[in-house]
C-alpha cells in the first residue's frame, strides 16, 4: 500500500500536526510527502519515516491545494491519503476525496489497525470504528491524539512536482500572526490553563496568564466566558467551541458542564481547581484541589516556576 | 467583474438566473444564500447505543438545529440579507423526522426550506446531494456549520466547494459583502487572514460570525406557512460505514491535593503522570 501525506509547512517546517499525520501514513504504508512551497532541508520528514517529498509550488489556495495532492495520490498510485484534521487539512482533506472519488474518515485519533479506522463521535463522547467503501481512501488525523513514530535516520529526497492548479480564487487581503500570540495554537497544544465564570471578572485573568505563562501552556476558557466578552472567542473550548486534546488541562474556575467536558475530555490529565467540591468536574478530573482559586492559582504558578 | 464567472465557466448553474450586471442583480434582487442545517442531538444528551453497538440510541433524545449552523451560519445570512435585502433557503438532507429541524429555522428567520430526502449516511453522500441540488440554483452562498455536533467530520463543505468548483473559506468568523464582493476572515494555524472571494463559494461557520437567536412567537406562527419542500435524492454514494461505536472508558476517580500545598500536584504531575 502506498499513502501520499499532505504537509502543511512553517517556516519550512513541517508542522507538529502534519509529522503527526505523516508518521501515521508510513504506519500504513510506503509514505511519499507533498508539500506547497520552501522547504528546509527535508523539513523534518525523513525523521518520521518519509523517503520522498514532491515540492509543489507555493501560494496555492484550498481548491488549489486539493488539485496538487490529489495529482500526486494519482501519480504514485497511491490507495490512502493522509493529512491532519486542522484548519487546511479539513479543507484539502474533503477536495480530495471528491476528486479521488475516496471515501474521508475525518480526525482518526488512534494508531492505524488493519482497515478499520477509529475516532471521536458525538463531540467526544463516543468513539467509532470506520471502514471505508471506496478503493481510495483520504484520512485526516487529529492534532495531538497520534503520537509520533520512533525516530528514523533517514532524510527524505525532494523532488519538484508540476501539477494543473487551476487558478487561484482566494485573495489575502490582511494577515495578522495568529490570536494564540507566541504559544501553541489551541487545537495542537499538549499544555492548556483553562478558566471559567469562577475567576469572577476579565481583570482577573492575569492569574490564569501568569500560571499559563509557569507552564508553558495554552490559555483557553468556558463558553459563557467569551460570549460576555472577558475573554476572546478563540478562547472558547467546548462542544460548541474547539475540542482540544492536551496532555494536560488544567480547569479552574469550571463547573464540568457536559457541553464543557465535550470539548475536553480527550485531555490526557486532567486537574480542576474549584471551590465547590460537588463540582461535576471532579468527576472527570484525575487530579483536583478543592479551593478558592484566588488563593490556589498563585500558589500553584509558583510551584510550577520552582520546578 | 462578473461574481458568478466561477461558477459558469465550470458548468455550474450557479448564476443561471443572473446575469452580468450583477450590482444591478443586487439591488433587484439582493443577496440569496443557502444554509445547510443538519439535525443533531441535544447537547445535553447522554449518548448510547443499540443493535450491537451498530446504531446511536435515539429513544428519548431530544434533537436541534446543529448550533453552529443555526447560532453562526442561519444567523449571519440573515442579517445579510436584513440589510441588502434577498433570500435565506435552508437545506437539509435528511427524512421526515428532520421537518421540526427545519420549521425552527424557518422560525428563526430563513425564508424557505429545503429537504432533500434521504437519510444521511456519510459526508461524501451528504455533499454530493447538497451539491447536486445547488447546482441548479443561483445562490450567492453556501454557508455551513464548521461540524456536526454528532459526526464531528467538518468535511461536507470543502466536499460540496469541490463539486462546484468554487472556494471554501474553511472555519470563518465574519462575513461581510463591500460593493457586491465578500470579504471573509479566518484564522489559521499560521494567523488571522482577512480574506476577499470573488464569486460564489462556500463557508463553514465558527464562533464570531455571529451570535444565536431566539425564534419569536410571531416567527414560530410565520414558520407554519412558510415553504419546505421535499425534493428526491440523487442517490449518492457513500464513501465510508460505520462497523460500531463505543464509549470512552470511565475515569479512575480524581486524586485529591490539599489546596496548601500545590507543590503536591506539580510533583504528581511530573512523576505520576508524566505530563510536565
Ligand atoms: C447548546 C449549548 C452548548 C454549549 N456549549 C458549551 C461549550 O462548548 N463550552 C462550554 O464551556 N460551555 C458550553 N455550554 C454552557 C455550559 O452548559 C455551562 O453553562 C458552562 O460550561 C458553564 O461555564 P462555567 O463553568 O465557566 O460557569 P459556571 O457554571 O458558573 O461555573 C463556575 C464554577 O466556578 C466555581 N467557582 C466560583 N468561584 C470560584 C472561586 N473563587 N474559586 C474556584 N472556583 C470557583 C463554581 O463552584 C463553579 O463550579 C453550552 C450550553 C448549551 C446550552
Ligand atoms: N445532513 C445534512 N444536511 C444538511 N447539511 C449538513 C448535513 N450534514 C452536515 N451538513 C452541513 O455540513 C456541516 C459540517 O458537517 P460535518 O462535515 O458532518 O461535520 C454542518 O455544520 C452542516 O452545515
Amino acid at each position: 500500500m502506498k499513502c501520499i501525506a499532505f504537509i502543511q509547512t512553517k517556516g519550512g517546517q513541517a508542522t507538529k500536526a502534519s509529522l503527526e499525520a505523516a508518521g501515521f501514513a508510513t504506519r500504513i504504508g510506503e509514505t511519499v510527502a507533498v508539500v506547497s512551497g520552501d522547504l528546509n532541508g527535508d523539513g523534518g520528514l525523513g525523521a518520521v519515516g518519509v523517503n520522498r517529498v514532491l515540492q509543489g509550488a507555493g501560494d496555492l489556495d484550498d481548491s488549489q491545494l486539493g488539485r496538487l495532492v490529489s495529482a500526486a495520490a494519482q501519480q504514485e498510485d497511491a490507495s490512502t491519503v493522509v493529512c491532519a484534521q486542522d484548519h487546511l487539512g479539513k479543507s484539502v482533506a474533503g477536495r480530495v476525496a471528491v476528486r479521488l472519488g475516496a471515501g474521508l474518515v475525518a480526525g482518526v485519533t488512534a494508531a492505524p489497525e488493519g482497515d478499520s479506522y477509529t475516532r471521536n463521535v458525538f463531540s467526544g463522547k463516543a468513539t467509532a470504528q470506520i471502514k471505508g467503501n471506496t478503493d481510495k481512501l483520504v484520512v485526516t488525523t487529529t492534532p495531538n491524539a497520534i503520537g509520533m513514530p520512533a525516530p528514523a535516520a533517514g532524510t527524505a529526497a525532494i523532488e519538484a512536482f508540476n501539477a494543473d492548479l487551476g487558478e487561484r480564487k482566494v485573495n489575502i487581503l490582511e494577515a495578522a500572526a495568529p490570536s494564540s500570540g507566541g504559544r501553541a495554537p489551541l487545537p495542537e497544544a499538549e499544555l492548556v490553563v483553562s478558566a471559567g465564570r469562577g475567576m469572577k471578572g476579565p481583570e482577573n485573568w492575569g492569574l490564569i496568564e501568569d500560571l499559563a505563562d509557569a507552564v508553558g501552556a495554552t490559555t483557553a476558557c468556558s463558553r459563557p466566558v467569551s460570549d460576555i466578552g472577558w475573554r476572546p472567542h478563540h478562547e472558547h473550548v467546548g462542544q460548541t467551541g474547539i475540542a482540544i486534546r492536551p496532555n494536560l488541562y488544567i480547569a479552574i474556575g469550571i463547573s464540568g458542564a457536559i457541553q464543557h467536558l465535550a470539548g475536553v475530555n480527550g485531555s490526557k490529565v486532567i486537574v480542576v481547581v474549584n471551590k465547590d467540591p460537588e463540582a461535576p468536574f471532579f468527576k472527570a478530573a484525575d487530579y483536583g484541589i478543592v479551593g478558592d482559586a484566588f488563593d490556589v492559582v498563585p500558589k500553584l504558578t509558583e510551584a510550577f516556576k520552582a520546578l | 467583474m462578473d461574481p458568478f464567472r466561477i461558477g459558469r465557466a465550470s458548468g455550474i448553474n450557479f448564476a443561471a438566473s443572473k446575469d452580468n450586471f450583477c450590482s444591478l442583480a443586487f439591488t433587484a434582487k439582493g443577496m440569496e444564500f443557502l444554509v445547510c442545517i443538519s439535525k443533531a442531538p441535544d447537547t445535553t444528551t447522554r449518548i448510547a447505543f443499540t443493535d450491537g453497538d451498530t446504531r446511536f440510541n435515539e429513544e428519548g433524545v431530544q434533537f436541534i438545529v446543529n448550533p453552529y449552523d443555526e447560532w453562526y451560519a442561519l444567523v449571519r445570512a440573515l442579517e445579510i440579507v436584513e440589510a441588502q435585502g434577498g433570500k435565506v433557503v435552508i437545506a437539509s438532507v435528511g427524512g421526515a423526522d428532520c421537518d421540526p429541524i427545519l420549521r425552527k429555522a424557518l422560525a428563526i428567520g430563513a425564508h424557505e426550506a429545503v429537504r432533500i430526502d434521504a437519510q444521511p449516511q456519510d459526508a461524501m453522500q451528504v455533499a454530493a446531494e447538497i451539491a447536486a441540488y445547488a447546482k441548479g440554483q443561483s445562490f450567492d452562498a453556501i454557508l455551513c456549520g464548521k461540524e456536526t455536533i454528532d459526526h464531528n467530520s467538518s468535511a461536507v463543505p470543502a466536499m460540496i466547494a469541490e463539486h462546484l468548483d468554487v472556494p471554501c473559506i474553511a472555519l470563518a468568523t465574519s462575513l461581510d459583502y463591500t460593493d457586491g464582493h465578500a470579504v471573509l476572515t479566518r484564522e489559521t494555524a499560521t494567523g488571522i487572514e482577512k480574506i476577499s472571494v470573488n464569486g460564489a463559494f462556500v463557508l463553514s461557520a465558527a464562533k464570531g460570525m455571529a451570535e444565536q437567536r431566539i425564534p419569536n412567537m410571531r416567527g414560530i406562527m410565520a414558520a407554519r406557512s412558510k415553504p419546505l419542500q421535499v425534493v428526491a435524492a440523487q442517490g449518492a454514494a457513500t464513501g465510508t460505514s460505520i462497523e460500531h461505536f463505543a464509549l470512552p472508558p470511565e475515569k479512575e476517580g480524581v486524586k485529591l491535593v490539599d489546596a496548601d500545598n500545590p507543590a503536591e500536584l506539580v510533583r504528581l504531575l511530573r512523576e505520576e503522570a508524566k505530563v510536565i
